[in-house]
């Protein structure tokens, strides 16, 4: 079957690959780029533990083609934190206790950044609704909507600082 | 779950993608957003020999009233559905069915013309379309034609498009005056297919009367369903407590539900019965604002 040669660009770097029109975008993630934030948990696309950012839009990468991302610019868990300083939604879940375990936080927040930046002023059920696609088995999600509540807060300060 | 092989093509134009299917033949499949083919692929539920990737080709992705008719571009994303200001003050049903389909990043890569396409009677704007009497435009090998919603669900997956055809415009009525529609789904966990959903489009003359009504019913039977029935009960009258009753029990007399885990036949017979009038009541609501 033939192979596709693709580009796009990773947290910022640009990377190309010669990939089989099946692989997934997840498999491509992890195994050609060694990049393993990005967790496969279901692989039916329930879970969300996959979830990246494509051209700033959340997505489940074990739903989508890696070839079929040729030209995009993704962004994944390894490529939220500045300088060494934590996402706002990277720290809120770490003061809120928002995981145990840790294998849906990825995907969570992921999911997250993109819900803040359609609404940066959630309720707590447009939180809820917004991450009905990221399964947590461990927290029961509370700590979770604290979290993403304490990044709104904290992300909508930082916007007002720098404006 | 790693699909089986298959040859991927990437089409830029209309014209390119049905040129690649007319090429492939009929094992090509078309991809849109894939969040239905793709996951089918992954459990070898379907194998198709060629994909032809239509997602970039250009402006198929718009929502816009044209006339008298509302025009929505094929590869309108669910997102797009969802945020759309047009569609959130002149058609709440919209609203009311993107929020209940999978979840905010299926949303993300999933289009209207690919739920429809796919011709899955489980699917959601199906039972839509079947309420606001919706008109497909299609493109393939013979130009271009117009497919009444009426005549395109052929059976559980399958649909009046043939090899080759890609469905690049839903066309709807424009919403009159007095009219509203609504749309509700049971599902057992969010992001499901649905146990039961009812679409429901109504339209009111100035004195009350409902000139026109149309009704959807998603996953109660084999392909999506108008319930006739009760259309032709509500059509010409002023709509009652007592027709809404009326028009409940039709639907849970004339749906076509198998037992299956989502629930046993007489419990979807049962909710559709209360979907039904509770979404008459809302759409009735909408039409007298």
């Amino acid at each position: 079957m033939a192979k596709h040669n693709i580009t796009m660009t990773i947290n910022g770097q640009s990377v190309s690959a010669e990939v089989d029109s099946r692989l997934l975008l997840v498999h491509f993630i992890r195994e050609n780029l060694d990049m393993t934030g990005t967790h496969i948990g279901c692989d039916t696309s329930n879970c969300g533990a996959c979830t990246i950012l494509l051209d700033g839009k959340s997505i489940k990468s074990c739903t989508y083609l890696a070839v079929r991302a040729d030209g995009a610019n993704i962004t994944t868990i390894e490529g939220i934190a500045e300088d060494g300083t934590n996402h706002p939604l990277q720290q809120a879940f770490h003061d809120q206790h928002g995981l145990h375990c840790g294998f849906c936080t990825p995907g969570m927040i992921m999911r997250s950044i993109d819900l803040l930046k359609n609404n940066p002023d959630p309720t707590e059920e447009e939180i809820r609704w917004g991450i009905s696609g990221n399964l947590c088995r461990c927290t029961g999600y509370n700590n979770i909507v604290k979290a993403v509540q304490q990044a709104a807060q904290e992300m909508k300060k930082e916007k007002e600082t720098t404006v | 779950m790693i699909p089986a092989p298959f040859n991927y093509h990437k089409a830029s134009t209309i014209e390119e993608a049905i040129a690649l299917s007319q090429e492939l033949g009929e094992e090509a499949k078309y991809m849109s957003g894939g969040q239905s083919l793709l996951p089918m692929m992954k459990l070898r539920f379907a194998s198709p020999q060629d994909i032809i990737d239509i997602s970039k080709l250009q402006g198929l992705s718009y929502i816009k009233e044209d006339g008298d008719v509302l025009k929505i571009g094929g590869l309108t994303t669910q997102t797009e559905l969802e945020h759309n200001d047009l569609l959130k003050s002149k058609y709440p049903i919209f609203g009311d069915a993107v929020w209940l389909t999978a979840d905010p990043s299926v949303r993300n890569c999933g289009t209207i013309g690919g739920n429809i396409a796919h011709g899955d009677a489980a699917n959601d704007q199906p039972a839509l379309m079947l309420a606001l009497r919706a008109t497909f435009i299609a493109h393939g090998p013979d130009g271009e034609k117009s497919i009444p919603v009426d005549e395109f669900f052929h059976g559980f997956y399958m649909t009046a498009l043939e090899p080759g055809d890609i469905l690049t415009e839903i066309q709807i009525p424009k919403a009159k005056p007095n009219s509203g529609g609504a749309y509700h789904k049971v599902e057992r966990k969010v992001g499901d297919y649905a146990t039961a959903g009812v679409a429901v489009h109504i339209e009111l003359d100035d004195n009350g009367v409902c000139t026109e009504v149309g009704i959807g019913l998603t996953n109660l039977s084999p392909m999506p369903m108008r319930l006739e029935r009760g259309e032709e009960v509500l059509r010409g009258n002023k709509i009652t407590d007592e027709l809404i009753e009326e028009v409940g029990k039709i639907a849970s007399e004339d749906c076509e539900p198998d037992s299956d885990l989502r629930g046993s036949e007489a419990y979807k017979r049962s909710i559709v019965n209360t979907i039904t009038k509770r979404m008459l009541n809302k759409a009735l609501e909408r039409a007298r604002k």
